[in-house]
């Protein structure tokens, strides 16, 4: 298996900040995210060859932190933050519309794999709550009407 | 007050170097640099009463102190940019809004230590944040604020940005070099202490992100300028306070160490989201530190005074809740957290935090046992004190608190075996 030339700098240039290969980890496996989607068992080998370590040892990483992906998730992630000041702001409500509109419990992908919807623990915007991370970015002070038109507007 | 660590955020390009510069930026590391000793910067800071912003309040001056004055290894400084604390959301402002404060108190901080190079460790979730520091810390080494021959001098540093990947432990100081060595975030038995033996081994100190953005104006404008903001010699300088919940307007506050909750609460925050539910409780310092009852918050937000009423100051999240909050679920939606974020190494953490998130379930689905509330405060008190790191103590006070201030709402949940409280959502 291979990345190709443009990955392989990449990834030489995380390693090259550390004081051992290692260390690059998050980094690199951040790298393999943002290429593939997610973390494959190929790529964990791949990683754990290039950093000196086993692949059960990357295998343990990519588990440990909830970020890494371990299967494909939707297009678009949704991760609503549920936890003391969300739920004070209306996060279950939140949630359950979301349960409701795209069809799928908590953990699930919808059948096209356009959405994905996950339960997260505090997100640090507790005072914009209710809100929800989409891919990468925060959507904060969300009613159930703004949550529609953002999603009805994706393709 | 004049606003001291938010002076910038509302500036256009607050980000930027140039606007950081314009407003007198980086002129406290050229003065470290160029005309103090490592000695001199360790001893102004130990002199300003700065104390750890990141949840211990441990004084900034004494830790730097710990480090080795004689290097014979590779030194190293970690910003503490995880910020996951439930309720905590001051260091995202400060990333996002003025890194380069943040980032010169980095830099000082590694000069006063002798450090060979800065980790900023940001937790995974802050891609924004990211990008901006990123960003930031180009502009830090174009200008030779990071890097080679800092400010024209003989001394080089490097500034690093680490992302993490979803883990509240890793907030913890041994996790978070555990973490950064690429490995699962597992906190390490102390001793060693990180000023000995910290991350691959090396001399390190860990810092929060507010307690690096404290020091330029300690450098520029004194200590003793610093000295005088706030409470007491021991409850010093400004202080960023996160307010959520159940107010009319939550976010991040500036004012002195020691302001008043309710000024927070009432003024700044503008008072109780409806006006006919009244505060009921307040947790002061993020979800790892004891509840204070609605009686209990006429009190001024700093370490000592907080820890008189037996709570702390923590990572300054003010938790709001009102007469609609039920403390069952409130409490079962903390130890949710606890018990999700466990990271597993010891026996009374890991099993403890399932077993109370298990019982609290319980009361909450209106199944409730009549032994079950003191089984929840017995779980807790044998957690307490019995674990490797905090998240034990984190996991155990909130129950403790919970159960004994609002013991009548407990009991009344698991006689009737179901919510009274009025006006409680329940799913
Ligand atoms: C479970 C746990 C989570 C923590 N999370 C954070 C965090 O997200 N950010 C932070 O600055 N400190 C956090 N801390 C505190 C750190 O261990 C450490 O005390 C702090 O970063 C030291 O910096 P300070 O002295 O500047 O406060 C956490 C502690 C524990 C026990
Ligand atoms: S107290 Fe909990 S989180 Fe901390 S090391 Fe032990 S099991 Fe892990
Ligand atoms: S509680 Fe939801 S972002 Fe903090």
């Amino acid at each position: 298996m291979s990345f190709g030339a443009e990955f392989e700098q990449r990834v030489d240039a995380l390693v090259a900040k550390y004081p051992e290969p290692k260390a690059a980890m998050l980094m690199v496996l951040w790298e393999v995210q943002k290429d593939k989607g997610w973390i494959d068992p190929e790529s964990e080998a791949w990683v754990a060859e290039r950093l000196g370590t086993s692949p059960a040892q990357v295998h343990g990483v990519v588990s440990f932190y909830t970020m890494y992906k371990q299967k494909p998730m939707g297009r678009h992630h949704i991760q609503v933050c549920t936890t003391l000041s969300c739920m004070l702001r209306g996060s279950d409500e939140l949630m359950d519309h979301l349960k409701g509109k795209l069809g799928i419990g908590e953990g699930e992908v919808t059948p096209d794999g356009k959405f994905s919807l996950c339960r997260v623990e505090c997100l640090g915007s507790c005072g914009t709550a209710p809100m929800f991370q989409l891919n990468d970015e925060y959507h904060e002070n969300l009613t159930l009407e703004s949550v529609d038109r953002l999603l009805d507007g994706l393709d | 007050m004049e606003k001291v660590l938010t002076r910038n955020i509302h500036k256009e390009n607050s980000q930027s170097i140039d606007v950081y510069l314009a407003g007198g930026g980086y002129e406290g590391l050229r003065k470290a640099v160029t005309s103090m000793s490592p000695g001199d910067v360790v001893e102004a800071v130990k002199k300003s009463g700065l104390r750890g912003r990141g949840g211990a309040g441990f004084p900034t001056g004494l830790k730097w102190s710990f480090m080795p004055k004689e290097k014979t290894k590779p030194h190293y400084l970690l910003c503490n940019a995880d910020e996951s604390e439930p309720g905590t959301f001051k260091d995202r402002l400060l990333m996002e809004q003025d890194p380069h404060m943040m980032i010169e108190g980095c830099m000082i901080g590694a000069y006063a230590m002798q450090a060979d190079a800065v980790f900023v460790y940001i937790r995974g979730e802050f891609v924004h944040g990211t990008k901006v520091l990123d960003k930031a810390v180009a502009e830090a080494y174009e200008k030779s604020f990071a890097g080679k021959n800092i400010c024209g001098s003989d001394w080089s540093c490097e500034l690093v940005v680490h992302r993490g990947a979803g883990a509240y432990i890793c907030g913890e100081e041994t996790a978070l070099m555990t973490s950064l060595e690429g490995e699962r975030g597992y906190p390490r038995v102390k001793p060693p202490f990180p000023a000995q033996a910290g991350v691959w081994g090396m001399p390190t100190t860990i810092n929060n992100v507010e307690t690096l953005a404290c020091v330029p104006d300690i450098i520029v404008r004194g200590a003793d300028w610093f000295a005088g903001i706030g409470t007491d010699e021991r409850n010093t300088g400004p202080k960023l306070y996160c307010l959520s919940g159940h107010v009319q307007r939550p976010g991040v506050y500036e004012a002195p160490m020691g302001l008043p909750l309710k000024e927070l609460i009432y003024d700044l925050g503008g008072g109780m989201l409806h006006a006919d539910r009244p505060l009921k409780a307040c947790i002061p310092g993020g979800s790892s530190v004891p509840v204070l009852r609605a009686e209990e918050c006429d009190v001024n937000l700093d370490f000592d005074s907080l820890a008189a009423l037996k709570t702390g100051l923590g990572s300054a999240g003010i938790m709001v809740m009102d007469s609609s909050t039920c403390m069952v679920k409130a409490l079962l939606r903390i130890s949710h957290f606890y018990a999700h974020e466990s990271c597993g190494q010891c026996t009374p953490c890991r099993e403890g935090c399932g077993w109370m998130e298990r019982i609290l379930q319980r009361i909450e689905d209106g199944k409730g046992l009549q032994q079950d509330i003191d089984l929840l405060k017995n779980i807790a008190d044998n957690i307490e004190g019995r674990t490797i790191c905090a998240l034990g103590d984190a996991a155990a006070w909130p129950v403790q608190s919970f159960v004994t201030k609002f013991r009548d709402e407990f009991q009344a949940h698991v006689d009737e075996q179901r919510c009274t409280v009025q006006g409680a959502a329940h799913a």
